[in-house]
């Protein structure tokens, strides 16, 4: 509504004959999320919108349609651009057809970050802020690996992930729960290569409860004496309990995750998850936006992680049921932390 | 194109061939395809794992597959007058978190959220229905406009926020329930999609209402002559089916324990698909319900089938894809039927 009236309050400045660059006169800088409805991309919106405030910069957010649209990316950038903007933030939709694009934005001097998903190559972007999803993966395979060595049980694991395309995100959380557990992985590259026999299926969730609740059902089908369930995500990790659930297997099977979302850090209080892993989109966000406010006052640009080709935005084991050897905070630290 | 016109051609039902046969019956009873298609692959899959065909097993499939058979029967529906409605899915959707938000941040009573919900959905159906017979739109751009519309007002209404099923009163969880008939479990969203099918089975086949949709799918134009309102016709079957999708909504609410704005991106070509693998033609009045539920089932008993035949995610969705290709080529030759 706000966007609206600025618009219609734009328009009349033209029809008046002034000149319409937007008013306030403070550096302009851009945040392009993969959508608009994903609690994880919103929560990151206000995070940016908040260090936008205090850097005394202006902020615009764009999205595309749906995950994967591309078009609408290139098209905040085109915008961008256009407006003169000192750099942008984008979690992108496509991390290859994206980088044209980039090209672009770096001979009009804007400083580009990706957030939360890196581009490819790397470093077409000036920066990467995002979670380790290798180590979200890992620190969540070392907390079950030690919960069952210490109630002297063997696992027998159902792996739900995101769907058929070997997205980089969903095969780092994967294989990075393998190595955790102490499973040989194959090629890091690739999910579904190993052939242990602790594992009893993968199946996909697209992300979301419907698709978690039918791949835990068919891999429960496949594999009753399943114990030990690894989940891409809470919303898939939500679906999975109410299939076994149904099963009356929710006592005796345990569910491990990723994100640190509010439903999900409820779901480690009430005991629906074992363990998930945090990460901090405002976090990321912020960082991110100070880090063009500070390119934007004289020209200095962020630093990777030393070790790693990202900036590390962190990730924190959430668990109520800690073990040994495993550093990890209790659910009221996480409720007091978690975002969406 | 092997017949001719000439005489012999007379003869031909007398000794036909198998495959004039088939065609001729698949023609008077176009159940018959997808039921075997059903049969074939539920004992296929059960020699590839004995797990398959267990009461357990098959309950799952059919509890898997009811939110889809719901909205899917609300596009038999459509599909039969030769419309297509790309909205199912969205409706349901939004519907689910209309009724979710009533009861939570309305604070209404659990009955009235459902109504209320029901309602919405209902007057969603009515506007595509509107737009259809009024402004005289082709039914693939409406539902294509109405569905971006409510894909984004879900969006708008429900903050991207999930509603978990412990803060909604029982009644909207209610349809996740279930009945245990030995080691088969029934849930009350099951039970009520099929007494749905079993009701329009009904209306369709028995009621002037019915008689009116397939003469109005078949060919409109000579409906219209015969006295039939096909514009009211087609408004009360948007409209209707605006209704089973928001009840489709309400038992998704109950298989997932909450309502989430995120999930269903894909029921509205799903549902399609299952009415497609029914027997029911894309050009209107040739079909029926039976068909829809027998479609839905053979989608559901192939994922499932496959799944615990260890086959790749990939490969499933090939699978039903060349099931959706050889159904519309069957439906393609059974109209060639002759007489």
């Amino acid at each position: 509504m706000r966007r609206l009236m600025a618009a219609t309050g734009c328009v009349a400045l033209l029809l008046t004959g002034a000149a319409c660059n937007r008013g306030t006169g403070e550096p302009v800088v851009g945040l392009i999320t993969k959508t608009d409805t994903n609690p994880f991309f919103v929560t990151m919106k206000h995070g940016a919108q908040s260090a936008a405030e205090q850097q005394g910069l202006d902020l615009l957010t764009f999205a595309g349609k749906v995950d994967g649209d591309n078009e609408a990316q290139v098209q905040a950038i085109e915008n961008l651009i256009s407006y003169g903007a000192k750099g942008f933030l984008i979690t992108p939709n496509d991390s290859k057809a994206i980088v044209p694009s980039l090209d672009r934005a770096h001979k009009a001097n804007m400083l580009v970050i990706a957030l939360d998903t890196p581009v490819d190559p790397p470093d077409a972007a000036d920066a990467t802020f995002a979670t380790d999803n290798y180590q979200a993966g890992k620190l969540i395979g070392e907390w079950a690996k030690a919960k069952f060595t210490k109630d002297g049980k063997t696992a027998k694991i159902a792996m739900l992930d995101l769907n058929p395309n070997q997205v980089s995100v969903d095969v780092k959380r994967d294989q990075g729960f393998l190595e955790g557990f102490g499973i040989p992985n194959g090629d890091p590259n690739r999910i579904g290569d190993e052939n242990d026999p602790r594992i009893s299926g993968h199946d996909v969730t697209d992300g979301n409860e419907e698709g978690g609740r039918t791949a835990m059902e068919n891999l429960l089908q496949k594999d009753p004496s399943i114990n030990l369930v690894y989940t891409i995500n809470e919303p898939a990790a939500a679906g999975a309990y109410q299939a076994l659930k149904a099963a009356g297997r929710d006592k005796d099977v345990t569910i491990v995750s990723i994100d640190g979302g509010c439903p999900g850090v409820d779901n480690v209080a009430n005991g629906v998850i074992g363990a998930t892993s945090m990460q901090f989109p405002i976090k990321m966000a912020e960082l991110a936006v100070e880090a063009i406010a500070k390119y934007a006052k004289d020209g200095t640009k962020p630093q990777n992680t030393a070790g790693k080709d990202f900036y590390d935005t962190g990730v924190q084991l959430i668990t109520d049921d800690p073990q040994a050897g495993v550093e990890a905070k209790d659910s009221t630290w996480g409720k007091q932390n978690c975002w969406g | 194109m092997s017949t001719t016109t000439t005489a012999a051609d007379f003869d031909v039902h007398r000794h036909d061939s198998f495959g004039l046969r088939l065609q001729h019956a698949l023609h008077g009873n176009p159940v018959l395809g997808p039921l075997a298609v059903l049969i074939l692959a539920i004992i296929a899959f059960s020699i590839v794992n004995t797990r398959f065909f267990a009461a357990a097993n098959l309950s799952l499939v059919l509890l898997q597959v009811t939110v889809i058979a719901t909205l899917a029967l609300g596009q038999t529906l459509i599909i039969l007058t030769a419309g297509i409605d790309l909205s199912a899915g969205a409706i349901a959707v939004f519907s689910s978190v209309l009724m979710a938000q009533f009861c939570f941040k309305v604070g209404m009573p659990a009955v009235l959220a459902l109504l209320l919900g029901l309602a919405c959905g209902t007057a969603m159906g009515a506007l595509n229905g509107f737009l259809v017979t009024r402004i005289k739109l082709p039914p693939f751009i409406v539902t294509l406009g109405t569905l971006t519309i409510f894909f984004s007002l879900n969006s708008v209404v429900s903050n991207s926020e999930t509603i978990r099923g412990s803060d909604m009163p029982h009644l909207m969880t209610w349809t996740g329930d279930t009945i245990a008939i030995g080691s088969f479990q029934l849930s009350y969203g099951s039970i009520l999609m099929l007494l749905l099918f079993g009701f329009f089975w009904y209306a369709l086949g028995r009621t002037a209402w019915g008689k009116h949709v397939y003469a109005t799918g078949d060919d409109a134009e000579a409906a219209r002559l015969a006295g039939i309102r096909t514009s009211r016709v087609l408004f009360s079957v948007y409209t209707v089916a605006g209704l089973l999708y928001a009840i489709g909504g309400w038992i998704l609410i109950g298989r997932l324990a909450s309502a989430s704005p995120n999930v269903g991106t894909e029921y509205n070509l799903d549902s399609i698909t299952a009415v497609v693998l029914g027997g029911t033609s894309l050009f209107g009045g040739r079909g029926g319900v039976l068909g829809t539920l027998i479609g839905a089932l053979i989608v559901g008993v192939f994922r499932n089938g496959l799944q615990l035949a260890g086959v790749e995610v990939v490969w499933q969705g090939f699978a039903i894809g060349l099931l959706v290709l050889i159904a519309v080529s069957l439906d393609q030759w059974i109209r060639k039927v002759k007489g």
